[in-house]
């Protein structure tokens, strides 16, 4: 089966005494739209955090494309097609929202000190490259119309977006949300599952944090539930929506988003 | 030819290295506390430093202690009148050392804090507070740029022989000294409920505060804890070197810096024998060359790239993602 | 209005860039879209005068004999082509290694000294090239001196990044100093001067005129790179990195790359002007290299807004110039600089010029480092993550 995008095989992750994951096994299939919940402090953000390289796990491989992403470096990672968003936005605060997506897009050209001295063909073919491309997908985002604000000084929900629209320009086959809902609003939330849904139509695949449940099940092919690190459940919204043991560890924390 | 010399004048480098690196421990802690609570290098902390030399230097002339008249009869203080001469330099440099340390904090870096400032922003405050007080003395102190000498008052006395090295009762008093202020120190860190105020700060200072720690008073006892470090080291120097200058502080706080990061920047033991270390280290690569302070200056800066490259948690610190629960 | 600004790169607009970007707009401050404004509207031949005339205007100030130091008019000269243009161009490239990448360098004096010394050896008896071969090479091992200063560094944390490069401008001069080779404590004499173009000479009376010339055209040739490279996936890449290094590398940025470049840039601005330094004095030592430089280059820099060009030529400017017309600043203003870094930093940690008042391009950067504006702040993923950060955390239970 050497056909998954991405597989997590038997990952384990040790800070010293504290497991954040436990053998931690599951995959994703091309085009489809994973979801990775669970109660906080589950481990979600240390599994992105393995998968892009930040953390190598302590046991276990992560491959991608059938090869082992173990000791590649994290920029390597991002360049063989996995990008991510964070949990707290970390974007370039003074640059403007439209050079956030362009260093980005950045990822996969190779314009150096020479080029962009002497202004070599490759250097402004990647800059024309760049910069419609960026535009572009702040515009597939909806935030084209604030391009050149700093990113900083964006509303929060642009923030978001702009963050998404970042990730894309390093053109991924593999793209990381981690919690890209939190704090919408329901209309928004609702604006957001359009979105991810577009995405995916136009190839890309997608791996999903979130812990707004109704947006889980209505955006995700497959879902992946953690809970002290250990997976504890795997499959359709549907069955794991029924699933005792994520009712269970779920317990005392509202199904639906109240926020 | 240089490791000749490097043999043969072995024991009597080792000794010097060990006062020497007993002085560097003092300044180290003051760079360990503060960089464990706030993650910054206090580059001022050498100025602390300065300062307290120099105030206890005054101290001793304002009150007249040395002999004034020195021509010839022994102004050299001893039994109960040499206690209390050193006893008031300690004090001196004591306070000096700790109030300069807690105005630099209030001056330099608490409005940065209030203003969550990033690391960048800090670091250049506290260089341009570090040169701005040794600048202010070079240029308006009472000896400006020239060195200042400490007139007689401690009969340096060869108490022993060690391996054929001398070794001199200002040897021992620094040494002995500095190890029980570094004791009293870990101590505090550890066993005071200030210290635990400390830990907790250096560890998570959020959640300390929402645990009741007063951050910035820990974070001013922290700087003045490391400032009294700074003012015992000065006395220490002051009655090792016997003189100073207004950038005597520099060398001596990169070099304890470089102690503290040795030794694992945050670990109280770490700056203890990251500085004797260091003291050891230079004082072994100037012997080579002849007793050179330059080439041993450029062998602590070579050790600290070397420990920073190889083990950034320095040999007592913690390593990475192995922090202990 | 909004489109002006696509069409405003460098060269003429793409038929796709205006159709795709029509509606752009969205200045920061009414300040700076009003100036935009008024700039943008003035015709690009113009605006081009408006540069040559600034440049003419700059060629020309020695000669002018405007009253800005109270003595004689060579002085002024000897000032401005010893002091104040090999400092603008020093803050350019301190510049690109503290403002452009975020790298806080606290020993840049020391590129400046192996510039100065590179010359000095390659054209006295050691090897007595000529001086329009020994320059570029000096230059060659300036920057090869940021690379290998970078390589086993720039991968530490920004503070510990700081005193390595302190130590690293001592250790510099350490080694001049004991270096018999390199003329001790006595320094090298006799450093060759540029060969004479036609009527610019540039030994005898009329030599400080002549470094002007020299310095200024250097300098305008440097502003002119940079500001490519700012404009440039490489200035990206560096303002990536100086904003939040992690996440830059997670975007496909080579993080570890690009900071040896700046370093590499970095070292070969300040190594010219170091040949320039010691082309000019003739003779260099040990002493004119110390420490202090360092933070003075830094001042400049801080002043003038890091990351901002215009911004750190009006530091450098100040930094060099103040203490020549004030004499009374003159000694203590070391002790001014620490004042300065210090007040800057509480008040103003983006410098004086206010926010780039550039034009906006696709290229333009927002800004140098400073503390976020909107009380949401960017909070560090790695709470928690000890990993994203280097070095241990807290005080260790001694």
């Amino acid at each position: 089966m050497a056909s998954h995008l991405l597989e997590i095989d038997h990952v384990t992750m040790q800070f010293g005494g504290l497991t954040a994951l436990n053998d931690v096994d599951f995959t994703i299939e091309e085009g489809e739209i994973l979801g990775l919940i669970g109660p906080n402090g589950a481990g979600k953000t240390t599994c992105f955090n393995v998968i892009t390289g930040v953390y190598q796990a302590t046991n276990g491989e992560v491959r991608f494309q059938g090869s082992s992403l173990a000791g590649i470096e994290r920029h390597k990672i991002t360049k063989l097609g996995i990008a991510r968003t964070f949990q707290n936005i970390r974007l370039f605060p003074d640059m403007s929202a439209l050079e956030n997506v362009m260093v980005g897009a950045d990822a996969h050209h190779r314009s150096g000190l020479v080029s962009a001295m002497l202004h070599l063909p490759r250097h402004r073919r990647e800059q024309e490259d760049g910069f419609l491309r960026s535009f572009e997908l702040l515009e597939l985002m909806g935030i084209s119309d604030r391009a050149d604000d700093a990113a900083k000084n964006l509303p929060y929900g642009y923030q978001r977006r702009l963050e998404i629209a970042r990730a894309l320009a390093t053109n991924p086959r593999l793209l990381c949300l981690d919690e890209p809902a939190a704090g919408f609003n329901p209309a928004e939330k609702v604006e957001l599952m359009g979105l991810i849904r577009t995405i995916r139509d136009q190839g890309y695949t997608v791996l999903l944090i979130e812990h707004d449940m109704s947006l889980v099940m209505g955006v995700t092919d497959r879902i992946v539930v953690l809970d002290f690190g250990k997976k504890i459940a795997e499959g359709t919204p549907t069955e794991v929506r029924a699933n005792p043991t994520v009712i269970a560890a779920y317990l005392g924390e509202v199904e639906e988003d109240a926020s | 030819m240089t490791f000749d010399q490097f043999v043969s004048t072995f024991w009597p480098s080792t000794i010097t290295g060990l006062v020497l690196g007993g002085i560097y421990a003092l300044v180290a802690l003051g760079y360990t506390l503060v960089y464990g609570v706030l993650r910054l290098i206090n580059f001022a902390n050498s100025e602390v430093f300065m300062l307290a030399a120099f105030g206890s230097f005054f101290a001793v002339d304002l009150l007249g202690i040395p002999d004034r008249l020195g021509d010839g009869s022994n102004p050299y203080k001893s039994g109960f009148s040499l206690f209390a001469t050193l006893g008031l330099c300690l004090l001196i440099s004591l306070i000096i050392g700790a109030a300069s340390a807690v105005v630099v904090e209030r001056v330099a870096y608490r409005p940065l804090r209030k203003r969550n400032a990033p690391r960048l922003v800090f670091l250049i405050s506290a260089i341009g507070a570090s040169f701005a007080i040794a600048e202010a003395v070079g240029e308006w102190g009472p000896k400006q740029r020239e060195e200042y000498g400490l007139a007689k008052y401690f009969e340096k006395q060869t108490l022993f022989t060690f391996f054929g090295a001398r070794v001199r009762n200002d040897y021992v008093l620094v040494v002995v000294a500095a190890i029980i202020m570094a004791t009293a120190l870990v101590l505090f860190v550890d066993k005071t409920r200030v210290g635990r105020g400390i830990r907790a700060v250096a560890q998570d200072s959020e959640t300390a505060k929402l645990m009741g720690v007063n951050v910035d008073r820990v974070i001013l006892i922290t700087f003045a804890v490391g400032g009294l470090m700074a003012g015992g080291a000065a006395f220490l120097y002051e009655v090792y070197n016997g003189t100073a200058r207004y950038n005597v502080g520099f060398l001596i706080g990169v070099k304890a810096f470089t102690a503290a990061v040795l030794g694992g920047i945050g670990n109280v033991r770490g700056a203890l024998l990251g500085g004797l270390l260091l003291g050891l280290i230079e004082n072994w690569g100037a012997s080579m060359f002849g007793a050179n302070q330059n080439i041993g200056t450029m062998f602590s800066f070579i050790t600290l790239v070397v420990v920073l490259m190889f083990r950034p948690s320095g040999l007592l610190g913690e390593s990475l993602g192995r922090s202990k629960a | 209005m909004s489109s002006d600004d696509i069409s405003d790169r460098k060269g003429p607009p793409t038929a796709a860039a205006k159709s795709i970007a029509p509606g752009l707009f969205g200045w920061s401050s009414d300040l700076r879209r009003s100036w935009q404004k008024w700039w943008r509207n003035i015709p690009t031949p113009v605006r081009w005068g408006v540069l040559g005339l600034f440049i003419l205007f700059v060629y020309a100030l020695p000669s002018l004999g405007l009253p800005l130091i109270p003595t004689q008019q060579s002085d002024f000269t000897s000032v401005l082509a010893g002091s104040v243009v090999p400092y603008i161009m020093i803050a350019l490239g301190l510049n690109v290694v503290v403002g452009m990448a975020g790298l806080l360098d606290l020993g840049y004096v020391g590129f400046y000294a192996v510039g100065a010394y590179a010359i000095a050896v390659l054209t006295t008896e050691h090897a007595s090239l000529p001086w329009l071969i020994a320059m570029p090479i000096s230059v060659v091992v300036s920057m090869i001196a940021g690379v290998l200063l970078g390589a086993p560094t720039l991968r530490l944390r920004g503070d510990y990044l700081a005193i390595v490069t302190l130590g690293f401008g001592e250790i510099i001069r350490i080694v001049a100093l004991e270096t018999d080779w390199l003329g001790g404590s006595v320094g090298i004499n006799n450093i060759v001067a540029p060969p004479n173009i036609g009527p610019i000479k540039f030994i005898g009376k009329e030599r400080n005129i002549a470094f002007y010339y020299l310095a200024v055209t250097l300098v305008i040739i440097v502003y002119f790179f940079l500001r490519r490279l700012e404009d440039s996936r490489v200035g990206r890449s560096w303002s990536a990195i100086r904003e939040d290094e992690d996440a830059a590398e997670l975007m496909g940025v080579p993080t570890f790359q690009f900071k040896l470049m700046a370093f590499a840039v970095g070292a070969a601005v300040g190594g010219l002007a170091g040949t320039m330094y010691a082309s000019k004095s003739r003779f260099i030592l040990p002493d004119n290299f110390e420490l202090k430089l360092s933070i003075l280059f830094l001042a400049a820099v801080v002043l003038g807004g890091p990351g901002n060009m215009p911004g750190v030529i009006v530091g450098a400017i100040a930094v060099s110039y103040f203490p020549e017309r004030l004499r009374f600043l003159n000694t203590s203003r070391y002790f001014w600089f620490g004042v300065i870094l210090m007040l800057m930093m509480v008040f103003r940690p983006q410098g004086l010029i206010p926010r780039r008042l550039r034009a906006r391009r696709l290229n333009s950067r927002a800004g140098p480092p400073g503390p976020p504006d909107k009380p949401e702040p960017f909070v560090d993923v790695a709470e928690g993550d000890p990993d994203l950060e280097g070095g241990s955390r807290g005080i260790a239970p001694a």
